[in-house]
């Protein structure tokens, strides 16, 4: 196995490019699992964690752009007043020691349907920035995610950065698991209220072969909400809104959770953070208004 | 500059020279990429203290502290560690002199068979360098990267918080 | 590293009633202590197992031509190169060191490697052709027995009938209940290890974590087909055990590598393999009929219960007479009758865990005795005291109860601690599902629960069970020094503690040394059935005993309090040994189930209280309190912390854990999802200790490991029906069994 460490994006570009089936590595999480237990074997790794600019974040005129080596550590200490739903996704993600190394890069990378951020990304309209030595593209978190572990990059593609909107409303992130810390998603669903173009981000996780948004959810209450005139929401809004969340869903029946629960846990969690963001919302209104 | 380690046809993986500081020693070592700092400190340094518990990121037994910050030594490898400072339980104190968290650890039996106690000993540094030590619920939920099974939690609260000076 | 444990000189003060600093425990925090997993040996090369992908096989050919041809390869062996008996096993001889014609569970050992690297045997085991035929597996226990025979004498392992007073009762209420428990993993979090040093007489050293050193011994000089004293067998530091390492797992084919490459073989589970490497709890069904009188006093008990053995039998047949014989719990019941029944079948092999028999059948007792306080309108707490055995109390095996059994206090203890106040802050931690923000308050409702449970204590039914230590003292330097051996295991209890403070209080001796446990001395009996603190903490104090009178003759017949002892022994070394055995029991009438099987009994009550999330099935353990009588507590604290991790456990199978099959594969082999408690998930303990001396016990001390493990699994699950009203017949109690999807 070769091991690859560059030092700056362009060096990793370009040994992406002369090698494109080196894979990346950089929190471990995913990457060192399949190799410790020898499930895969790699022919070259290429180590991320050297590139400085990776790991930088920016925000311009309300756009940030997260570099995809920012560890989960950072997200919730530092970017949880501008981008609240990823913060409060990273803060489910594993324990202290894995928030210090793993990234949204990784998260992305590895495109696991379970992956604790991407409900989030697709809620938020989050847009992958996508480079190679050829050049540099950016991929709606919408279409980068296209199957059990597979991602939109290109073999000699590497994830540069995330690129969110500093959160324009209220955002909510909720996860079922079986323990009270250090699990994995039964289940997790994002929901981010974009007021300005009166319209709701909702996305589930970990209930289909890919995250996915909740598009008739998210039409459903486009419909349903007045933005202009906030009042406090119809119990059947949100129940409606939550059978619609679960209709978007197409689980399996695994050791973490039935095919039936999934569902069923997710129109609770999107009828609750329903409820808690547009209270939220209604908050601001208010004290907007007075 | 770009290091590009090649291997020898594939089969017989490349050996990688690392640098590492070791508990305050710069320790310099030839190790294969996919060696894991944790199997690189256990085998190749002869630091037992962190321990393989599920070489999966998932018990924190292997926690030890990578520039000062906890981290799980079995998910990440040896050579993306290069010119990092690494402490491992064996580098917070002496036989003579412990380090407050060990002695709190000892003072308020933190432990049953011991398994996991390097890794929650360094997590605890960790944590209350952090500032994560503030209430017994603050700790709780900054200590649960590190399982243990003989479920001697409420003693390794009280020795954290004993440690971080908020004993009461 | 030196091989050789440390010997434990740590001299803290402290006799017997005081928590003194465990002698390791130093150690322990810096790193220090040596765990089998630690060992290295110069020159040493590595072992890894070849298992079975299916869990029922038979077995068409075995090729190793390529995997020998691997360079850095020492040995590839197979049940050919078994140099003894190719069987082994706890209570039967039943289980192959290494597969023959068949396999029988997913795991099974096939063949072995030695190599220079664990990564060159990984490589080698890949090259190793073993050709399958795949056979139907048999998984289902309640059938089992009428179901394809695995082995030569059938499918049923044993049957225990238990038959008290009238068979065929009437009662005012009956209620009936199936019960399930599901397959629990000890997960101690260091994975079996060892080291097999090869020794110039022609034997073998081998260094290991283990519960039971002798009973080792005998099954690995079996199988390697040599006489006892040719292997010699030292405990390393053992990272958890809970029954998990009362069976071998890689002791023989350690030493089959070192023996047949003349080099030191060490071999280390990983977690994965750890799974597959040792006998997990057996899963159970349990069919109960309890009949009571209108005010609650209980008329009879019929039960049929099944364990599922899996593969092997282990020590399926002492658990079945664990199941069977405290089948009714810490009840008085006049009219019994019992059926229970471990089966193999193709699913893991099981055997023994915390709380062995005792546990299964108490999930289902303690269920049945809330839903007879439900149909007869009584308080669950109340319908237990009308019913709760006391000092005389006959069990259902016709044995009494001779001393304390403090049922209804432990249960007026705990119920009569304050009630911890309903959160009223929106602190995500405090909630169901914790930080995963799934509820702000939403469907949580509080629920609280009672359960007690009954244990027994050291080996039953007539088993010849005994510790043996040396203690010997001298003057060291000026200074008197006692030192005590034994080749009982110390797995984190805190044995080593207790042997130190006995030695202290019986002789006096401030200064003591704990040498490491081996089988250079007699057999120090298993660490398990909560038996050590009884049964080695006997003999060491016995031993004591022993020395005192030789220290008395020294004295010519003064007063040992009064004499100097550094002056009186001079060079002169004082050391003797002792066997020591508890009461005998007897063996159960193999119709009735009746005989005075047990030595001891044990009991704990605890009440939880619970927020459970009833639209989303996510529940929380606010607060977990418990009530134990230990009898007398040598330490208090190591008392504490037994009851902590017993009660942990019995939380854990309540809600999370699981080793989950599917056709006899397990589903679930890691960390990732076989869940055990963070310490997010362990709520605060109350916990009362009761101080009621049996006279039969050392220092009137009763074992004190298990009995947590027994009540706090229904006493939550008690507390998730009491908030959910739903019946909840299985454990661990997942989500859907909440939410009914």
């Amino acid at each position: 196995m070769d091991f690859l460490r560059p030092n700056t994006f362009a060096e990793a570009l370009a040994l992406k490019a002369e090698q494109p089936d080196a894979v990346p590595i950089a929190g471990g999480t995913d990457v060192m699992v399949e190799l410790n237990f020898d499930h895969r074997r790699p022919p070259a790794l290429l180590d991320l964690t050297r590139i400085a600019e990776l790991r930088e974040w920016s925000a311009v005129d309300g756009k940030l752009r997260v570099g995809s080596g920012v560890p989960y550590a950072r997200i919730i200490e530092q970017l949880g007043g501008q981008l609240p739903g990823l913060a409060m996704a990273s803060r489910t993600v594993g324990s202290p020691q894995i928030r210090n190394r793993g990234t949204v890069g990784g998260n992305l990378g590895a495109a696991s349907p379970a992956g604790d951020t991407h409900p989030v990304l697709l809620a938020g309209d989050a847009v992958i920035e996508a480079a190679s030595a050829r050049g540099t593209r950016m991929i709606p978190a919408a279409e980068f995610y296209l199957g059990v572990k597979r991602n939109a990059l290109e073999p000699d593609e590497l994830i540069a950065a995330v690129h969110l909107n500093a959160a324009p409303g209220p955002e909510q992130f909720a996860k079922v698991g079986t323990r009270n810390a250090m699990v994995i998603a039964v289940c997790s669903f994002a929901i981010a209220l974009h007021p300005a173009e009166k319209r709701v981000g909702a996305a589930v996780g970990s209930a289909a072969p890919t995250p996915r948004h909740a598009t008739a959810a998210e039409e459903f209450l486009a419909g349903e909400l007045d933005w202009d005139a906030p009042k406090p929401l119809l119990d059947s809004v949100k129940r409606r809104f939550g059978e619609l969340v679960a209709e978007a869903a197409s689980p399996i029946d695994d050791v973490r959770g039935s095919a039936a629960y999934r569902k069923h846990a997710l129109a609770v969690l999107a009828r609750r953070t329903l409820g808690w963001a547009w209270q939220d919302h209604l908050g601001k209104e208010t004290r907007e208004c007075a | 500059m770009i290091e590009v380690v090649p291997s020898e046809g594939g089969v017989v993986p490349a050996a990688v020279e690392v640098g590492l500081v070791v508990n305050g020693e710069a320790r310099r070592l030839v190790v294969e990429p996919r060696v894991t700092l944790l199997d690189a400190l256990r085998e190749r340094l002869g630091l037992t203290g962190a321990k393989k518990g599920c070489d999966h990121g998932e018990c924190g037994a292997c926690t030890v502290l990578v520039d000062d910050r906890r981290i799980y030594s079995c998910t990440t490898l040896a050579v993306m560690q290069e010119g990092r400072r690494v402490t491992t339980v064996e580098g917070l104190g002496t036989p003579e002199s412990p380090h407050p968290v060990q002695a709190a650890f000892v003072e308020h039996d933190g432990m049953q068979c011991g398994m996991c106690t390097p890794g929650q000993v360094v997590s605890a540094v960790a944590l209350i360098a952090e500032g994560h030590a503030g209430s017994e619920d603050e700790i709780r939920e900054w200590m649960s990267g590190n399982l243990c099974r003989c479920a001697a939690y409420p003693g390794i609260v009280a020795a954290v918080r004993a440690a971080a000076g908020g004993a009461s | 590293m030196s091989l050789t444990p440390a010997e434990l000189t740590s001299s803290v003060t402290g006799g017997i009633g005081t928590s003194p600093q465990r002698p390791d425990g130093n150690l322990k925090v810096r790193g220090e202590f040596a765990y089998a997993s630690d060992l290295w040996h110069e020159d040493m090369i590595w072992g890894s197992t070849l298992r079975s992908p299916h869990p029922y096989a038979r077995i068409v050919s075995i090729d190793l031509t390529e995997a020998l041809e691997v360079p850095g390869v020492y040995a590839v062996l197979t049940h050919e190169d078994v140099p003894g008996a190719n069987l082994y096993g706890l209570e039967h001889k039943d289980q192959p060191v290494l597969a023959v014609d068949v396999v029988r569970y997913q795991g099974e050992a096939v063949a072995l490697v030695g190599a220079d690297h664990p990564e060159t045997a990984t490589r080698a085991m890949k090259r190793i052709k073993v050709e399958y035929e795949v056979l139907e597996p048999v998984v289902d226990m309640e059938t089992a027995a009428d179901d394809t025979p695995l082995h030569p004498g059938g499918n049923l392992v044993r049957h225990v009938p238990i038959r008290r007073g009238g068979q065929a009762p009437t009662a005012d209420v009956v209620v009936t209940g199936r019960y399930e428990v599901g397959m629990q993993d000890q997960a101690f979090l260091g994975p079996e290890s060892g080291l097999a040093v090869p020794a110039e007489d022609g034997g073998v050293d081998l260094y290991i974590a283990t519960q039971w050193l002798h009973v080792d011994q005998g099954q690995v000089a079996s199988a390697l087909g040599m006489p006892l004293d040719k292997v010699r067998l030292t405990l390393s530091g053992v990272g958890g055990a809970f029954g998990g390492r009362e069976d071998l797992s890689m002791q023989v084919h350690a030493c089959m590598l070192a023996l047949h490459t003349r080099k030191p073989v060490k071999m280390v589970y990983n977690r994965e393999e750890s799974f597959y490497g040792h006998v997990h709890r057996h899963p159970a069904v349990l069919h109960y009929e309890h009949g009571a009188t209108n005010d609650g006093k209980l008329v009879y008990v019929k039960a049929r219960i099944f364990l599922d053995g899996g593969a092997y039998a282990s020590s399926t047949g002492a658990v079945v007479a664990n199941a069977a014989t405290l089948g009714v719990g810490p009840y008085e019941v006049d009219n019994v009758t019992i059926d229970c029944y471990g089966v193999y079948t193709n699913n893991p092999p099981c055997g023994a865990m915390r709380g062995f028999g005792a546990v299964q059948a108490g999930f289902a007792y303690e269920s049945q005795m809330d839903k007879l306080a439900d149909a007869l309108g009584m308080d669950p707490v109340d319908v237990r005291i009308a019913n709760a055995m006391t000092e005389g109390s006959v069990m259902p095996t016709g044995q009494v109860v001779d001393s304390a059994a403090p049922v209804a206090q432990l249960l007026k203890l705990v119920k009569d601690k304050p009630l911890p106040p309903v959160s009223t802050t929106l602190d995500l931690r405090s909630m169901p599902g914790g930080v995963s923000n799934t509820t702000h308050g939403e469907g949580v409702v509080r629920g609280i629960g009672y359960a007690v449970g009954i244990k027994n204590v050291c080996f039953s039914e007539g088993y010849d069970d005994y510790s043996t230590a040396r203690v010997r003292v001298q003057v060291i330097n000026g200074e008197l020094v006692a030192l005590a051996h034994t080749a009982a295991c110390e797995v984190g209890q805190g044995l080593v503690t207790i042997m130190q403070q006995i030695v202290r209080t019986e002789l006096g001796v401030q200064r003591v040394t704990i040498l490491p446990m081996d089988t250079s001395i007699g057999n120090g009996g298993s660490t398990s059935a909560s038996r050590q603190t009884y049964v080695t903490g006997g003999a060491v104090k016995a031993a004591c005993a022993a020395v005192r009178d030789k220290l008395a003759k020294l004295a010519g017949g003064r007063d040992l309090s009064e004499v100097d002892l550094v002056e009186l022994l001079g060079d002169d070394v004082v050391d003797e040994t002792v066997e020591w055995r508890h009461r005998a029991t007897e063996p159960l009438d193999p119709e009735t189930g009746q005989g005075n099987a047990h030595v001891q009994y044990g009991f704990a009550a605890h009440r939880a209280v619970v927020d459970v999330d009833v639209e989303l099935g996510l529940v929380k353990v606010v607060e977990l309190d418990c009530a134990q009588d230990v009898g007398n507590a040598l330490n208090p604290q190591a008392v504490l912390g037994q009851i902590q991790g017993g009660s942990a456990q019995g939380l854990g199978l309540a809600v999370m854990e699981e080793i989950q099959t599917s056709g006899g594969k397990v589903r679930n082999p890691s960390f990732t999802d076989y869940l055990i408690p963070t310490v997010l998930d362990m709520p605060p303990m109350s916990i009362d200790v009761l101080e009621l001396a049996d006279p039969n016990a050392p220092y009137g001390v009763r074992g004190v490991g298990e009995p947590p493990t027994i009540s706090s699994t229904p006493a939550i699950v008690a507390a998730i029906r009491a908030a959910t009203g739903l019946a909840l017949t299985r454990v661990p109690v997942r989500p859907e069994h909440i939410t009914g999807t």
